[in-house]
């Protein structure tokens, strides 16, 4: 039995469904991200783990025990806000110490839990300073902090770097994961950007419009998309219609050219499908014999640092690819006719 | 010119409101011919009736602030947790005080609490004080529910909710603890505005004929010259005082930004 269990859980706001039959079974110590658009119900599904909405249906329960219907401060859940939430009237050292003196633990150990705890999170020399004396990320590190002192059995954090700037998100991302691990403790991760969801987690949920899509590693979910919202959503994707011939072997026609891909295609012959591929499988030039060529008009040529990303006009429709950098080879020009070729393997037949 | 214009507003609504405060000023210290002195004061001051009834108002205030407190603040905290929809309904009603002049408000009073009432408050001193503090709790009602309520969207309650709860912590814990400490310069300043409208408070207190400050300053007023100018004076001092609690508490809470 998993460590956190979430069964069949639905949950309506009037005649608003919210979330739809979802469900989840995270193991302890794992690093469980919820991803997804604005409105795909990830954050309920959160609050409903932390107590702080009833579902409509279904169970949750941790460690074996069903709590469902405990209230969120019976849970033994820590819980760390988009916003932050220290309590402005206590300092950063009162703020960690909070849910100890809840709990009732004597005063030796919880300055000594609070001391940890500051040392843990590279803070401890500011536990005098109150909330507003810090900068945004400090105090993202003290809600952290305070959220783990009480030992929870499971970290819920809610986007908690939405509110950061790009280069201390970045920092804070791999400090996060660091302590998860170091830790050892069950998280769940709310987050609507690809990036922290695909970069810190053991396993990624990807949601729309209240159910789970796919839930795989992040190498799974980049590399073999279930369906197009999870294959659109998660990463930049070329998408070509096709028509599927032959399920078993993997045929698919395109155009006037015919795929292999040798893997099963789990749909009936003649269903119309999409052909994708991500920008980096892509090569310009002649690639492998057996891959697919085409030939397009750079359209676009987008220098970003370490990967130079170009947009041909194949006629018609268009394709993105990535190239690594090489300062040896400039990218192409503008205007200029190139050939493209599509490996199989970087192929992915999305039919729902 | 609309410089000019602008002092000239500044200096006539100084003067609107100055001379007469100076004339009175003046007056009160007049008692001795040709002299100014503080004999009206001294008289004032050493009127066992004024140390009595001034004893008995703020007596009364703090009662009235620490009922204040308990009804409103649990009460808006609720309003922006649970019900913010309601927040009109609640509003409208912390306003009729406003609207309602006092005397209907204590003439209600005495009709539903009389003697032959269905609990029959005026029957006694103490149910008579009671109502008289429940009635000023109504009267302060629209300035302590505005402080507090604007005291409270100061602070992101319902995410600062949810943390205690996550942590642990209960209904109670989180009132006190966490809602009351960050409300409360609001808190104190809807208490200093209580503490000033109980003070100078005469209609309910005449009509339960309880003695209060107000009307022993207004039957001194009908018999006296000099020292009625003297107390109000002394009643102005008290009000700038509270205003100017209300400024400095503001200022002290340390853990906000200057």
């Amino acid at each position: 039995m998993a460590f956190l269990e979430l069964a069949h859980l639905d949950k309506s706001f009037g005649a608003n469904h919210v979330v739809k039959d979802f469900n989840l079974s995270i193991d302890k110590g794992e690093f469980v991200s919820l991803l997804g658009p604005s409105g795909c119900g990830k954050t309920t599904v959160l609050r409903m783990v932390g107590g702080f909405e009833d579902p409509t249906a279904g169970t949750i329960s941790i460690d074996g025990q069903d709590v469902t219907r405990l209230k969120s401060n019976q849970r033994k859940i820590g819980m760390v806000f988009q916003s932050y939430a220290l309590f402005p009237n206590l300092t950063v050292a009162q703020n960690v110490a909070f849910g100890l003196k809840v709990a009732g633990i004597d005063k030796k150990e919880t300055a000594d839990r609070v001391k940890e705890m500051l040392t843990l999170i590279g803070l401890g020399d500011l536990g005098a300073r109150y909330p507003f004396q810090l900068s945004g990320g400090q105090q993202q590190r003290v809600a952290l902090a305070r959220a783990l002192a009480v030992r929870p059995k499971v970290l819920l954090l809610d986007e908690p770097l939405s509110a950061l700037d790009a280069k201390i998100r970045a920092s804070l991302r791999r400090e996060i994961r660091a302590i998860q691990q170091r830790l050892g403790i069950t998280t769940i991760f709310v987050t609507h950007d690809q990036e922290e969801a695909l970069s810190m987690s053991d396993r990624v949920v990807v949601m729309t419009q209240g159910r789970a899509d796919q839930i795989g590693t992040p190498f799974e979910i980049y590399n073999t998309p279930a369906t197009r919202f999870v294959a659109g959503f998660v990463g930049t994707l070329n998408t070509f219609d096709a028509t599927l011939t032959d399920p078993a072997t993997g045929t698919v026609r395109m155009g006037d050219t015919q795929v292999v891909l040798n893997r099963q295609v789990k749909a009936a012959a003649g269903t119309p499908v999409a052909l994708a591929m991500r920008p980096e499988s892509a090569t310009l030039g002649a690639g492998q014999p057996g891959d697919v060529t085409l030939t397009g008009r750079i359209t676009e040529v987008q220098f970003l640092g370490a990967i130079i990303r170009i947009t041909a006009d194949l006629g018609r429709q268009s394709l993105t690819l990535d190239t690594f950098n090489r300062s040896e080879t400039p990218p192409p020009a503008v205007g200029s006719e190139v050939t493209i070729s599509l490996p199989h393997s970087g192929m992915v037949v999305l039919a729902g | 010119m609309t410089r000019f214009a602008a002092w000239a507003a500044i200096i006539s609504g100084c003067l609107y409101f100055l001379m007469p405060m100076i004339g009175m000023t003046e007056f009160s210290l007049s008692m001795r011919r040709g002299v100014y002195s503080l004999d009206a004061y001294r008289v004032v001051m050493a009127d066992p009736q004024f140390q009595a009834t001034f004893a008995y108002s703020l007596i009364m205030a703090l009662l009235t602030i620490v009922f204040g407190v308990l009804l409103v603040v649990p009460t808006a905290y609720w309003v922006q947790l649970k019900m913010p929809r309601m927040r009109p309904v609640v509003e409208f009603v912390t306003l009729l005080p406003l609207v309602i002049p006092a005397i209907v408000v204590v003439f209600g009073y005495i009709r539903l609490y009389n003697t032959s009432g269905w609990l029959p408050l005026t029957g006694s001193v103490t149910g008579t004080n009671l109502l008289l503090m429940f009635g000023y709790a109504t009267l302060a009602l629209p300035y302590m529910y505005r402080a507090v309520d604007t005291g409270l969207r100061s602070i992101d309650v319902a995410t600062l909710t949810e943390a205690a709860q996550s942590l642990g912590a209960g209904w109670f814990r989180i009132m006190a603890t966490l809602i009351l400490p960050n409300v409360l310069s609001a808190v104190l300043s809807g208490a200093f505005l209580t503490l000033a409208i109980v003070i100078g408070e005469f209609t309910m207190a005449a009509l339960l004929d309880r003695p209060a400050f107000g009307p022993y300053m207004q039957i001194l007023g009908a018999n006296r010259a000099y020292e009625p100018a003297a107390l109000a004076v002394i009643a102005f001092a008290i009000t700038w005082a509270c205003m100017g609690l209300i400024q400095m508490v503001s200022r002290l809470s340390k853990h906000k930004r200057a």
